[in-house]
């Protein structure tokens, strides 16, 4: 009974493709660099001052994720990319701003509120010799959510919905048996993918999911996971740093700098035009097969650290057309042909 | 008479499980100024193909059999005094973890001139110029005041230009590189890539590239060698490779990138994964990933699953692949008997 319903609620959402599924607006995120109270304390010229530090990975980020689309976040290490992820997931609690899914404001539930959306979505790390439990078998591994979501479901129910599920993924119900341990970096991100498919969610948050794969095993981890969106009716939000799988995977790609967004578009006009200085330079920055020698946009200097932030726009330190504004003023997502982008430059028609 | 010269190098290493053989019959050379890039997935044995260059194989590890010549003198069975006026000195290393390479308790400065004053009778202060020098050379801004910095105050990215100008303090003729940008940002990863290339031509220093990116290969060598399993299993200039891969390994390995397929579209996988050196399948080690590994009615090729193939010349590649020398065999004469490589 329970499974017929699973199984529709899907469709019904194909039917209303292209709305907003999740919803994040003006995101925020520190952490504490000073620790605790005590050792925020300092003294400073005879007296006791209180000086607290904070990291802050992500500063007003705004994100569309619509139903049925592969939406890709990309940048480079330390830009708050997986940060959004996880306080998307719940994992993390944002210190301002909100996140909706399906139109209810999920970001301040509590864990056990939050419990029904946690079958909606599910969360595919990075490391597969991380995420899966090395004393569970393989098993018990894809039982436990299900058992967990549906706790009125009898063991023959449960064993028939992962039995589809190993089926789904293309792995052998005989590695039922067996344990994490036993298996191959590609093996293992299949059972995660698996175990991610068990509750038939309509969300899926990706966290670098092949980035630790060799490269014949990255395709085969990627082919599953188009076609598992195929299937399933997913919706993906993928995290990554190689911009070759987003132009491939993704439908939309956001490109993030510094815990800021400086670009959304569609991924054709992303790499056919970028339109942020960061985007080209990082686009331009993609070892490629072709023939050429590396013409890529030299950046100045390195990513700023996001303790102290930069007045003005993020990237302005490193950007070769920054002009006073830029140090200044804090560029807002703004429309321009097709793409969005947070750059005075292209506002002002400069670039 | 080429700088480098490795032949039918066996490396293996004697565990308890039993003995595992990490490289087989692998052979290539490396001419002054030339840029090599050994390619393949993890476990394929490219590391240890480096780390044997430099005689670093340590115990369990050993060398079986095979031999390196550097400049005419053989390394693997050298006196470890010896080998230090070479090691470090005349081929030097940069390995894949920029923060696991420097010494977390010493200056810049002070690792740069410790490694000056063991290979060279010199004093501090003209070690520290040279140093000065060499930190210029790979375009670190005011290097003066990095002598003085310890590497956790670098970003990850001006580290591995510390390991690059280390590198080549001493003037090296070869540079052997193990995996130099893999922990880094794209951006940076192409910044490095192109001061290691601009460095090399300019000193006319040899470069062994070890990577798993083709990207990266395909634009800083020249020469790539492609490994399986403890295998070479093709060699040729990477222009060639890259366009026109022979073996069906490299040709699913090329196929398999993102950017070779429309977007959007199914990736060609190479179904299955690669063998763990413990368990080589007999004959080619690829042939049960292998789609070429059946005759015409469907049944699979015998010579496939009991004979290694030995490598046969297609264009200006060395293949080791029974398909691919069939072919070569038929475009040159049909009837020639076949000579092939027993299994051992």
């Amino acid at each position: 009974m329970t499974q017929v319903k699973a199984r529709s609620a899907p469709q019904a959402a194909s039917a209303q493709a292209g709305d907003t599924l999740v919803e994040i607006r003006n995101l925020e995120k520190h952490f504490p660099l000073s620790g605790d109270f005590l050792e925020q304390l300092r003294f400073k010229g005879g007296r006791l001052v209180r000086r607290q530090e904070f990291v802050h990975a992500i500063n007003g980020v705004d994100i569309d994720v619509r139903r049925g689309e592969s939406l890709c976040v990309v940048g480079e290490s330390g830009c708050g990319k997986s940060t959004v992820a996880r306080m998307v997931m719940g994992l993390l609690r944002p210190s301002g701003g909100e996140i909706r899914y399906d139109g209810e404001r999920i970001d301040h539930l509590s864990p056990r509120q939050l419990l029904p959306y946690r079958r909606r979505m599910q969360m595919i790390f990075q490391n597969p010799y991380a995420s899966l439990n090395p004393r569970m078998t393989i098993q018990q591994t894809l039982e436990e959510p299900l058992r967990f979501h549906h706790p009125d479901w009898k063991t023959p129910q449960v064993r028939d919905k992962v039995a589809e599920v190993m089926d789904s993924v293309g792995i052998d119900p005989e590695w039922g048996k067996r344990f994490g341990h036993e298996f191959s970096g590609g093996q293992r991100q299949r059972i995660a993918i698996a175990r991610a498919l068990a509750v038939d969610p309509e969300f899926i948050v990706a966290d670098e999911p092949i980035s630790a794969l060799d490269v014949s095993i990255q395709a085969q981890v990627l082919n599953l996971l188009m076609d598992a969106q195929e299937t399933h009716h997913l919706t993906y939000l993928f995290i990554t740093h190689d911009l070759a799988v987003v132009e491939h995977f993704g439908t939309r790609v956001v490109v993030m700098y510094l815990g800021r967004v400086c670009e959304v578009a569609e991924t054709h006009t992303l790499f056919s035009t970028p339109r942020h200085p960061y985007t080209q330079a990082l686009l331009s920055a993609i070892p490629r097969l072709e023939d050429d020698r590396p013409d890529y946009i030299r950046l100045e200097g390195e990513v700023p650290t996001p303790v102290n932030l930069p007045s003005g726009c993020v990237f302005h330190g490193r950007c070769p057309h920054a002009n006073d504004r830029c140090r200044r003023e804090v560029p807002e997502l703004i429309a321009a042909e097709g793409t969005r982008v947070a750059c005075h430059g292209v506002e002002e028609g400069r670039l | 008479m080429a700088l480098l010269e490795v032949s039918n190098l066996d490396v293996r290493f004697a565990l308890r499980q039993g003995e595992v053989k990490a490289l087989r019959d692998v052979s290539f050379t490396l001419d002054r100024g030339e840029r090599l890039g050994i390619v393949g997935e993890s476990g394929a044995g490219k590391s240890v193909a480096a780390f044997t260059i430099l005689n670093l194989i340590a115990r369990p590890g050993y060398i079986a059999g095979g031999s390196i010549r550097f400049d005419d003198r053989e390394l693997t069975t050298m006196k470890p005094r010896q080998l230090q006026q070479i090691r470090g000195n005349k081929i030097s290393m940069i390995f894949q973890d920029p923060m696991m390479t420097l010494n977390p308790v010493l200056t810049i400065g002070e690792q740069m001139v410790e490694c000056l004053k063991a290979h060279r009778r010199i004093r501090t202060r003209a070690a520290r110029e040279i140093a000065l020098n060499k930190l210029r050379q790979v375009h670190i801004p005011s290097p003066e005041k990095r002598l003085d910095q310890y590497p956790h105050e670098l970003s990850g990215g001006m580290r591995q230009r510390i390991i690059i100008a280390i590198a080549l303090l001493l003037d090296p003729d070869i540079i052997v590189a193990d995996e130099p940008t893999t922990a880094l940002d794209v951006t940076i990863q192409a910044e490095i890539m192109s001061l290691l290339l601009e460095l090399c031509e300019k000193h006319n220093v040899a470069l062994v590239l070890i990577t798993h990116d083709l990207g990266v290969v395909s634009q800083v060598t020249q020469r790539t060698l492609v490994m399986y399993a403890g295998r070479v299993i093709e060699q040729g200039p990477t222009r060639e490779i890259i366009n026109d891969a022979q073996h069906p390994y490299t040709q699913g390995l090329i196929n398999a990138l993102p950017q070779m397929a429309t977007p959007g579209s199914r990736l060609n996988q190479i179904p299955g994964a690669m063998p763990t050196l413990a368990k080589i399948p007999p004959g080619c080690a690829f042939h049960p990933r292998c789609s070429f590994a059946f005759n015409d009615d469907g049944s699979p090729r015998r010579d496939c699953r009991e004979v290694i193939p030995g490598f046969v010349r297609s264009g200006n590649c060395d293949v080791a692949c029974h398909m691919v020398r069939d072919l070569v065999e038929n475009d040159s004469d049909a009837r020639d008997p076949v000579e092939i490589q027993e299994a051992p």
